[in-house]
């Protein structure tokens, strides 16, 4: 819905000047997915269309981002292990204090005991998201997790993870009866049992769109600021204001961009475990 | 009068400047608990400040829903 309509004022707006600067098509064309890939020297590539029986699936930039997201994620965990020496080499104590501060920090303090059952899924997901958000503050690539469709769809691992840890360790009913804490008066109950109920729902669903958000304001912020010097037509406020600034906020999503993903396992974390050991 | 969706795009402006107060707010606020927090137990700042920067982003997620919403207001076409 709201590509349609961004798309829809970028072409109104487009219809007013030809050839003047237009910059809510500079923003569609860079934060919304596109069906083209940027590639330097040959411009924009047009991407096939994978028809899989009666579905056609458009192969769109965001699409792409992930599967080079996802090879640089399995080549460097492989390379990584693949030596187990040990006196570890620089890539392997890398990626082991990543690894044993996911374990540590983050699994065995929020799940207790069984914790080790859910590390290989956070740290997928950690990995991921943080090679996501850094693929895409380099030149013309496109971040994947900017993408609504696609933090939705890690929220529902997340949600998958979440409810399946519950269900392992209490069944399904024991999982249900969870919800309520104990010692709870039971004039309270109608209160707050539609209350857990939207809790499940909710918290994967903050999840996804505080991803989306952090990751989609960061390049609208630079493109926004890029935008202004065209329409002020000044040199002068490019050269003290924009770039400065831009510059600036570059760095903050450099650290944006992994506390995103800290902030998305741990919660992810705290939530499995949650479900597999209510404090109660 | 013909509004159009004139008030559509005040509301998105509005509804951003007050989220960014509320934030401010709030965010100024852990800041300096956990300033007066290290400066009375120095020995306990880096638990402090990762407590800080997880919180941070906690609220800040809540602002953009906010903002999120303030967006969808203003690209009603």
């Amino acid at each position: 819905m709201t590509e349609e309509a961004v798309q829809a004022a970028g072409h109104a707006a487009e219809a007013g000047g030809e050839g003047a600067f237009n910059p809510n098509a500079l923003l569609a064309e860079h934060v919304l997915d596109q069906r083209t890939l940027e590639v330097p020297f040959l411009g924009h590539v047009h991407l096939p269309i994978l028809h899989l029986g009666p579905y056609a699936l458009p192969i769109t930039r965001h699409v792409v981002m992930m599967w080079i997201a996802a090879v640089i994620v399995l080549l460097v965990s492989c390379v990584a292990a693949r030596r187990r020496a040990r006196v570890p080499g620089r890539l392997q104590s890398l990626v082991e204090l990543i690894v044993v501060f996911v374990r540590d920090e983050l699994a065995r303090k929020s799940i207790g005991h069984h914790a080790d059952r859910y590390v290989p899924f956070l740290l997928t997901v950690f990995f991921f998201i943080m090679t996501c958000n850094y693929l895409g503050l380099l030149p013309y690539a496109a971040t994947a997790t900017s993408n609504i469709s696609v933090t939705a769809g890690l929220a529902l691992l997340a949600f998958v993870m979440t409810q399946a840890a519950g269900i392992r360790e209490y069944g399904v009913a024991g999982h249900a009866k969870n919800l309520i804490p104990p010692g709870l008066p039971a004039w309270l109950l109608p209160i707050m049992i539609p209350v857990e109920l939207l809790g499940i729902f909710t918290k994967p669903f903050a999840l996804c769109v505080r991803l989306f958000a952090n990751m989609t304001a960061g390049h609208v912020i630079i493109l926004s600021l890029f935008s202004i010097v065209f329409l002020l037509k000044s040199v002068m406020f490019g050269v003290f204001v924009s770039v400065p600034f831009a510059l600036f906020i570059n760095g903050i999503e450099l650290l944006v961009a992994f506390l995103q993903a800290y902030i998305f396992t741990m919660l992810t974390a705290l939530f499995i475990g949650m479900s597999a050991h209510p404090a109660h | 009068m013909e509004f159009g969706n004139s008030l559509a795009h005040l509301g998105a402006g509005i509804g951003a400047g007050l989220a960014i107060i509320g934030v401010g707010a709030g965010i100024g606020r852990l800041a300096a608990a956990a300033m007066e927090g290290s400066a009375r137990q120095p020995q306990v700042l880096g638990e402090i400040r990762t407590t800080m920067i997880i919180a941070a982003a906690l609220i800040e997620g809540a602002t953009l829903f906010a903002l999120v919403v303030c967006v969808l207001l203003a690209l009603k076409a």
